[in-house]
C-alpha cells in the first residue's frame, strides 16, 4: 500500500468571477522512503493539490472531491481534529519564504518547540526547547543552543529555510511536503537546502513531495516527477525518463528553458510562448494547445487524458500526438532543431531541405 | 535603549518649548478680556487696571512675559496664578487629576475589552449575521457623538430622570480615596459612553488587521503544524495584529489623560477637561495654558512610552 494515494482530486474554488478549477482530477502516489517531484508553473494547481492534503484550503468556497488516502484512510472525510492531529505529525510541510513564513515575533527556537509540544502534550518545555535545540543542530545550524534564542529576522534565508526543515521533521513525520523549498533562496544556498533534503529524508526514512517550477531542482531529489499544467498532470514518468525520453510537448517546453552545462555554450534556451491560462476559462480540448508548437486541429476538440506511454508502463502522458511522432519530436529537438523546424519536418510533412530553408527566416512566434 | 530614551526625553522638552510658545502667542495675539480688567472688579478706575497690569507683568514686551512664565515652571514648577480666583494653576490642576484619571483609565479598559473581543470575533466570523451587526454597531459608535450619546444615556439609564434608572447621575463623582463604591458607580455610565465611540474605532481597527494578518504565510505554517484554530488565532493571529493597536492606545490614552473635555462636562466631573473648559469660557489664561501644557506632556510621555514597549513586543524594533 503506498503512504499517499491521490485519487482524482478535484479541487475547485467558487469565486466572484466564476468557478476556479485549481486542481482538475489529478491522481498520484507516494511510498515511503521516494521522493515525487511536482513540477508547474505558477497557476498550475501544484501548491493548492498539496495543500489540499494538509487539509489547509479547507474553507467555505473549495468545492473538494476524490481521495487522498493515507496509510489507507482517506484525509478528505477526516474531521478537522482529525487531520489537525495528522497536520505536523505525520505529515509535515515546508514553503517557499521562509522569512515571511517563521512567525515575526517568535524566537526559532520557540516556533520548533511549539510544534513539537503540539504532538507531544505530556512532555515538558525543556524537554520540547531540548527537541528544537537537536533539530536546529541536525539541519546544520551552528551553535544551535544559542540560535534557538534569536528571531527569524536574525537568521539569513537558508538559515530559515533550514529552521522551517527543522520543525517539520521534529515529530519524524512520515511525509514531507516541501512547496518551491528553494525559489526564495540564493542558488548557492538553494543546492544546499537540497542536499539537506535528501539527507534528511533518507536519515528520517520520509517520503518527499516536492513542488517546484524548476525541473533542475527535483532532477537529483525526486524518483518520480509528474508534471502539472493547468490543473492536471499533464506527464507522470521515473526522473530520468522525463529527463531523457519526455513524451509531452510542454514538459518539452519546460526542459529546452532551463540552461544545461553539457550544452553547447552558443546553444538558445526557448521559452515556451504565452502564458498558463485562466483557470475558469480552459481551453477546449487539450487545454496546452495555444502554445503547444504541434497543435493540430483535432487537439482544440478532443481532451486528452492521462495514457501509459507506449514500451513503458511506469511513463504516462496525456498528449494528443502519436507516441511514435512525439518520440521523432522529441529526437528533433535532442538534435537541435527548433520547435517550428521538429514540427515542419515531423507533422507537416516538411523535407530536410524546406526545414533548412524554414530555419532561415526569422523565427515566428507561435501560440 | 538609554541613549534613545534620553535622546527623546531632550526632545520632548524642545517640543514642550514650543507647544508653551505657540499657546502663549496664541493668548497674547487673540483678543481676550483683559487679565487686569478681570481682577480689578466691577467698574475699576483705569489706574488700578494700570496697577494690577504692572503686578502681574502685563505691560511688559511679550518675549519677556515669555521668559518670565517659563522660568517660573522651571525653577518653581509654577505655572501662575488664575486670574479668575487667585488659586495656584498647578494645585488647581493637579488636584484635577484624579477625577481624569479615574475616567480616562476607566474607560481605556472597558474600550480595550470590548473594542478588542469584538473585531477579533467580527475577524474570525467574517462574513457571517455576527461580524455585521458587530461592524454596523460599530459604525454607529464610531458616528454618535460623545456629547450626544452622554445626553441620551443620562435621560434613559441615570437614576435621577432616567426612564430606567440604572446609573448614578451626573455630579456625583467622589475621589476613591473618599468612598471607592460611590466612585465606581458614578463613573460607570462615563466610562461606557466614553468607551462606545474608541470600542468601535478599535473593534474595526482590531478587525481589519487581524484579517490581513490571517491571510500571512506563517498563519499558515501555524495550521500546518498542527496547532489548534484557537491557537492559530489567539497566539498567532492576535499576537501580531494587536501590536499596531498599542500605538493608538497610547496617543488616545495620551489625549483622554490631557482632559476629556466633553465627557467630562457632560457628566459634571471635576477633571482637567472640565478646568480647561471653565477656563476657557472666562478667559482665565494662567489655568489655560496649565492645561495644554500638561495635556501636552501627557501625550509625550504616553508617546513615549508606547515607542519604548514597543521595542519589547516587537523583537524587530530596536533602538
Amino acid at each position: 500500500m503506498a503512504l499517499l494515494e491521490v485519487k482524482d482530486l478535484k479541487v475547485h474554488f467558487q469565486t466572484d468571477d466564476g468557478l476556479v478549477k485549481a486542481v482538475d482530477g489529478i491522481s498520484y502516489s507516494v511510498d515511503v522512503g521516494q521522493a515525487l517531484g511536482i513540477v508547474g508553473e505558477s497557476g498550475s494547481g501544484k501548491s493548492v493539490s498539496s495543500q489540499t492534503v494538509m487539509g489547509l484550503t479547507r474553507a467555505g468556497n473549495a468545492h473538494i472531491s476524490g481521495e487522498i488516502l493515507f496509510e489507507g484512510k482517506d484525509l478528505l472525510k477526516a474531521s478537522d481534529d482529525e487531520l489537525r492531529r495528522i497536520r505536523g505529525n505525520d505529515i509535515a510541510m515546508i514553503f517557499q519564504d521562509p522569512l515571511s513564513s517563521l512567525h515575526p515575533f517568535y524566537k526559532v527556537g520557540e516556533q520548533i518547540a511549539e510544534a513539537v509540544r503540539i504532538h507531544n502534550p505530556d512532555g515538558t518545555r525543556a524537554q520540547a526547547r531540548d527537541r528544537a535545540v537537536e533539530m536546529l543542530g541536525l539541519v546544520g545550524i551552528p551553535e544551535p543552543r544559542n540560535r534557538a534564542d534569536a528571531y527569524p529576522h536574525e537568521f539569513s534565508g537558508g538559515m530559515r529555510q533550514r529552521a522551517m526543515i527543522a520543525m517539520a521533521l521534529s515529530n519524524n513525520p512520515k511525509l514531507l511536503i516541501a512547496d518551491e523549498p528553494t525559489t526564495a533562496l540564493d542558488v548557492t544556498v538553494q543546492a544546499q537546502i537540497l542536499d539537506l533534503i535528501e539527507r534528511l529524508q533518507s536519515e528520517f526514512d520520509a517520503a518527499v513531495v516536492i513542488i517546484t517550477h524548476d525541473l533542475g531542482v527535483v532532477a537529483e531529489i525526486a524518483d518520480e516527477i509528474a508534471v502539472m499544467y493547468a490543473g492536471r498532470i499533464v506527464e507522470h514518468a521515473k526522473t530520468d525518463a522525463v529527463f531523457h525520453a519526455p513524451e509531452h510537448p510542454y514538459t518539452w517546453g519546460l526542459l529546452g528553458s532551463i540552461p544545461r552545462m553539457d550544452a553547447p555554450r552558443d546553444e538558445e534556451l526557448v521559452p515556451i510562448p504565452g502564458r498558463p491560462p485562466s483557470l475558469i476559462n480552459l481551453p477546449s480540448g487539450c487545454s496546452f494547445h495555444p502554445r503547444c508548437p504541434y497543435v493540430r486541429d483535432a487537439h482544440k476538440k478532443v481532451d486528452p487524458s492521462l495514457e501509459p506511454v507506449a514500451g513503458d508502463p511506469t511513463h504516462r502522458s496525456a498528449c494528443l500526438l502519436d507516441s511514435s511522432v512525439r518520440k521523432r519530436i522529441w529526437s528533433d529537438l535532442q538534435a537541435g532543431r527548433r520547435p517550428e523546424e521538429a514540427r515542419a519536418l515531423e507533422l507537416d510533412g516538411g523535407t530536410p531541405e524546406m526545414v533548412a530553408k524554414h530555419a532561415q527566416e526569422p523565427p515566428k512566434a507561435a501560440g | 535603549m538609554l541613549a534613545y530614551i534620553i535622546r527623546r526625553l531632550l526632545w520632548s522638552v524642545v517640543l514642550l518649548l514650543v507647544v508653551s510658545l505657540v499657546i502663549f502667542l496664541i493668548f497674547f495675539i487673540l483678543p481676550t478680556a483683559d487679565p487686569a480688567e478681570l481682577r480689578a472688579g466691577r467698574n475699576p478706575d483705569p489706574e488700578l487696571v494700570a496697577a494690577i497690569e504692572a503686578q502681574l507683568g502685563l505691560n511688559r514686551p511679550f518675549y519677556v512675559q515669555y521668559f518670565f512664565f517659563i522660568r517660573d515652571i522651571v525653577t518653581e514648577f509654577n505655572f501662575g496664578r488664575s486670574y479668575q480666583n487667585n488659586v495656584d494653576v498647578r494645585e488647581e490642576i493637579f488636584s484635577r487629576i484624579p477625577a481624569t484619571a479615574s475616567l480616562a483609565l476607566g474607560a481605556a479598559f472597558v474600550w480595550l475589552v470590548i473594542g478588542l473581543l469584538i473585531g477579533i470575533l467580527s475577524a474570525v466570523k467574517r462574513g457571517t449575521i455576527l461580524d455585521r451587526l458587530a461592524m454596523g454597531a460599530a459604525l454607529v459608535g464610531i458616528s454618535a457623538p460623545v456629547y450626544w450619546l452622554g445626553l441620551v444615556s443620562i435621560y434613559l439609564f441615570s437614576n435621577d430622570i432616567g426612564r430606567f434608572p440604572i446609573f448614578e447621575p451626573p455630579g456625583t463623582y467622589v475621589a476613591i480615596t473618599e468612598d471607592p463604591t460611590q466612585w465606581l458607580k458614578s463613573l460607570l455610565l462615563p466610562w461606557l459612553v466614553l468607551a462606545t465611540a474608541f470600542a468601535a474605532v478599535y473593534a474595526r481597527f482590531m478587525r481589519s488587521n487581524l484579517l490581513e494578518v490571517m491571510g500571512e504565510d506563517y498563519i499558515r505554517t501555524g495550521r500546518a503544524k498542527g496547532l489548534k484554530e484557537r491557537a492559530v488565532v489567539f497566539r498567532h493571529g492576535v499576537r501580531a495584529a494587536i501590536t499596531p493597536i498599542v500605538t493608538i492606545f497610547g496617543l488616545d490614552l495620551g489625549i483622554l489623560l490631557g482632559g476629556a473635555i466633553l465627557t467630562e462636562s457632560v457628566f459634571n466631573i471635576p477633571g482637567i477637561g472640565r478646568t480647561a473648559f471653565d477656563a476657557i469660557s472666562k478667559g482665565d489664561i494662567p489655568i489655560v495654558q496649565g492645561t495644554v501644557i500638561i495635556g501636552a506632556t501627557a501625550i509625550i510621555l504616553l508617546n513615549l512610552i508606547v515607542d519604548i514597549v514597543y521595542a519589547f513586543i516587537d523583537p524587530r524594533v530596536r533602538y
